[in-house]
């Protein structure tokens, strides 16, 4: 794609899709519909994109909150996005390739494979039922036979995640679930092979069936809480690629962020988010610092300020020079230092690879110790062989492979609709433990507000005059605090980037802006006229829930502290309103790093709940962490839960939930070796018939799955 | 006994209906958005379902 054929609206489509469009006639855009929820937004959304030129098919995928766009021509997907703000959906592209293929075709193997073991169970039962109740002789082999032929092609076929699992495990020298489930399975067919071929009484092929089936519907439950935590993560990461408005020679292009090199020019338009690190050449614009510095005021930038990655620019265009490109950019590094404290957390233990590590070995021993003291006792070496396998079948971890999946899955739906969604797997065992708990305070405990109490009637009418049609967060803040005052009528609005906004009032000039350009000291100030100017003090707002959260968690007993970057004032007002006293300001990424870091030292287990690009590496290195949708890319990227709404109040339940979901966890692994201490000595001592192995597998399976369930009641 | 003779078979073709269903609703993408298929049940949208 030269630059002289360059129409306006392929400007920004990538050129593989202009390709593609061109060879077939067809290709597919993803946005991300993070506002969707009903039958109303589908149709909106669908009725929106399909009545655009080029768009062939429109398909809303709800439980994903995405579209899937088909186009005949090319469309630019900023123009879709266009498209559906005017139709009142907040739409954002997604990177397909970051994504993955859409199709999950393990997810889909493990169904596959659930449903055909689900349906030689059904018919082996049938079968077996039968034996049991006292079919002999022709019958009895005849029956034996068509189990044999049903299960194990069905068990070669669906059995293969727990034999793979399992030999992965064995090849890298460790013993895990999957190592006595496969041998369970191999043996128990075998040696009901055998009695098949030579007219004996036990064939184990129903309990081998079943033990696969039950121990898919847990393989399943675990894969697709893993799928959403994926998906979730990446889609973060497919929000973070960002196209960037090069100029070059005078033309202005929207390249891809890899395709920048160190003197390229970029222009960021106001709203926009800063992608490298450099010097502005032109423009004059206020500059957002908050995600990297904490600090809650913007700063005024002008030709020859140096700005870095991820800053915001907030009011007027600004040309920058990039000094450092792609990895290098401050932004990178930090995301680098997030990994390397991520990787110190990935060393955390699942509780269930902890029970499989002293599970796996006591079962296999069990199962020898009986082989060869009945081979000793009797010398008969299919008599052993039987008591072995049954011994096998009847310790295999059926309800330890349930125990952990049916509880996070359950545990994790049920946040989800109180707006919270679980990321990574083992984040409800880590949270269960946490005992302290740090805040971030600008925008995660705070919001910016204006303090309305020193200005008189007439000055509050005109400065929500003023600053209600405004973009920039102050003015934003100011005229939210005004809510209720009836604004005044004032002619001849401007806004001057940088320094504040102008009007006419009853025929004087007001001024609301910057102490510096209204010839005062810092801060945010109003002019009427030539009078004094009067001071606009800005604070911080508790947001909602804010209080009662931090309450509900220290009468839990959590310990609370409130780190941020914003300065001491700012800092102790709000920790003495919140009744904390363990804060510190002025901190730095590193700072606050070290600070969760000396906790955990001294035995804590942490919770970090920020949104800021300065607290991202906090949020790996504390031992769980949250943070609201509202956060940073980066920080919801390294966060284990992600808060949906703009209300702290779903949090105060989560440390029960955690607690409660660990709880059923443990009391599921009890039930299952309950199950096991009165059903092995009955193993071991060869009174084992296929119709016991059955019992106590389904039995203590489906208590365990009872036991899961109730989580969703009262904790 | 010589009824089992029609009665396996016939647990085991109706059996295998039921899973050729199962895994024809798999193929056909519709386990893909549960929550937004259960929501489209309700509108009265007279645009045709489309496939892809």
């Amino acid at each position: 794609m030269s630059d002289s054929t360059a129409c306006p609206a392929c400007v920004g489509l990538p050129e593989g899709q202009l390709e593609k469009a061109a060879s077939n006639g067809t290709t597919q855009i993803v946005l991300s519909l993070p506002g969707i929820h009903c039958v109303a937004c589908i149709n909106g959304v669908e009725r929106a994109l399909r009545a655009m030129d080029g768009v062939a098919n429109a398909r809303v995928n709800l439980s994903m909150k995405r579209v899937t766009v088909g186009t005949n021509q090319p469309v630019a997907p900023e123009a879709m996005i266009d498209a559906l703000e005017l139709a009142g959906y907040e739409a954002r592209l997604l990177d397909t390739s970051l994504l993955g293929s859409d199709a999950d075709a393990y997810g889909r193997g493990l169904l596959t494979k659930l449903a055909v073991s689900g349906f030689a169970n059904m018919n082996i039962m049938l079968l077996s039922v039968a034996v049991w109740s006292g079919a002999v002789g022709a019958t009895m082999h005849m029956f034996h036979w068509i189990t044999a032929c049903i299960a194990i092609p069905a068990l070669i076929y669906s059995a293969q995640p727990f034999f793979e699992s399992g030999w992965r495990g064995l090849k890298a020298g460790r013993l895990n679930m999957d190592v006595p489930i496969s041998l369970a399975i191999l043996l128990a067919s075998g040696i009901s092979l055998y009695e098949t071929l030579y007219g004996g009484r036990h064939s184990y092929f129903d309990a081998a069936v079943t033990l696969t089936f039950f121990l898919l519907i847990g393989r399943y439950l675990d894969h697709r809480s893993r799928k959403a935590a994926a998906s979730a993560a990446a889609q973060l990461s497919a929000l973070e690629a960002p196209r960037v408005m090069r100029l070059r020679d005078g033309v202005r292009q929207m390249v891809d962020f890899g395709d920048l090199a160190i003197g390229d020019l970029v222009q960021v338009l106001p709203g926009g988010r800063i992608p490298v690190d450099g010097t502005i050449t032109e423009g004059q614009s206020e500059i957002d610092r908050s995600l990297l510095t904490g600090e809650s005021r913007p700063i005024t930038a002008r030709s020859g300020t140096s700005v870095t990655a991820g800053e915001v620019n907030i009011t007027g265009p600004l040309t920058i020079r990039a000094a450092t490109v792609g990895s290098d950019t401050t932004l990178r590094k930090m995301v680098t230092m997030v990994d390397e404290a991520e990787a110190v957390r990935n060393k955390y233990t699942a509780a269930a690879d902890r029970a499989a590590a002293i599970y796996a070995p006591v079962v296999h021993l069990l199962a020898l110790v009986a082989f060869i003291g009945w081979m000793l006792y009797s010398g008969d070496l299919r008599l052993s062989l039987n008591i072995a396998v049954a011994v096998l079948i009847i310790t295999c971890p059926c309800a330890m492979g349930l125990a952990v999946p049916a509880v996070s899955t359950t545990a994790a739906g049920r946040l989800f609709r109180a707006g919270l969604l679980v990321k990574d797997g083992t984040a409800l065992e880590r949270l269960a433990e946490v005992d302290t708990v740090v805040f971030d305070k600008t925008g995660t405990l705070t919001m910016p507000a204006a303090a309305r109490d020193a200005l008189d009637a007439e000055t509050q009418r005109i400065a929500l005059a003023l600053t209600q049609n405004a973009t920039h967060p102050v003015s934003q803040a100011i005229a939210a605090s005004l809510e209720g005052v009836a604004p005044a009528t004032i002619t001849g609005q401007q806004e001057h980037s940088g320094k504040g906004l102008s009007a006419i009032y009853q025929g004087q000039e007001v001024r609301l802006g910057s102490g510096a350009w209204l010839g005062t000291g810092r801060g945010t100030y109003i002019q009427i006229g030539v009078n004094k100017p009067q001071k606009i003090t800005l604070r911080s707002e508790l947001r909602e829930g804010a209080l009662k959260l931090v309450r509900d968690w220290q009468a839990m007993g959590l310990s609370v502290h409130l780190v941020s970057g914003d300065d001491l004032a700012e800092t102790g007002a709000i920790a003495a309103q919140l009744g904390i006293s363990d804060w510190k300001a002025e901190t730095t990424p590193e700072d606050k790093i070290a600070y969760i870091n000396d906790l955990s030292q001294a035995g804590a287990h942490v919770l970090m709940v920020g949104d800021g690009l300065n607290d991202t590496g906090a949020l790996a290195a504390a031992h769980a962490s949250v943070s609201p949708a509202t956060a940073a890319d980066a920080s919801r990227a390294a966060s284990d839960i992600v808060l949906l709404n703009d209300s702290l109040a779903p949090l105060t339940e989560l440390p029960a939930v955690a607690r409660a979901a660990k709880a059923r966890i443990m009391e599921n692994f009890t039930i299952s070796t309950i199950y096991n201490v009165i059903a092995v000595p009955i193993a071991l001592a060869g009174f084992a018939t296929p119709l016991i192995a059955s019992i106590a597998m389904s039995a203590s399976s489906i208590t365990v799955l009872l036991n899961a369930l109730r989580l969703k009641g009262r904790v | 006994m010589n009824v089992l003779v029609f009665l396996i078979p016939a647990s085991l073709v109706l059996g295998g209906l039921g899973l050729a269903a199962f895994l024809w609703t798999l193929k056909s993408d519709q386990y893909d958005d549960l929550d937004g298929d259960a929501w489209r049940i309700l509108s009265d949208n007279d645009e045709p379902p489309t496939n892809d």
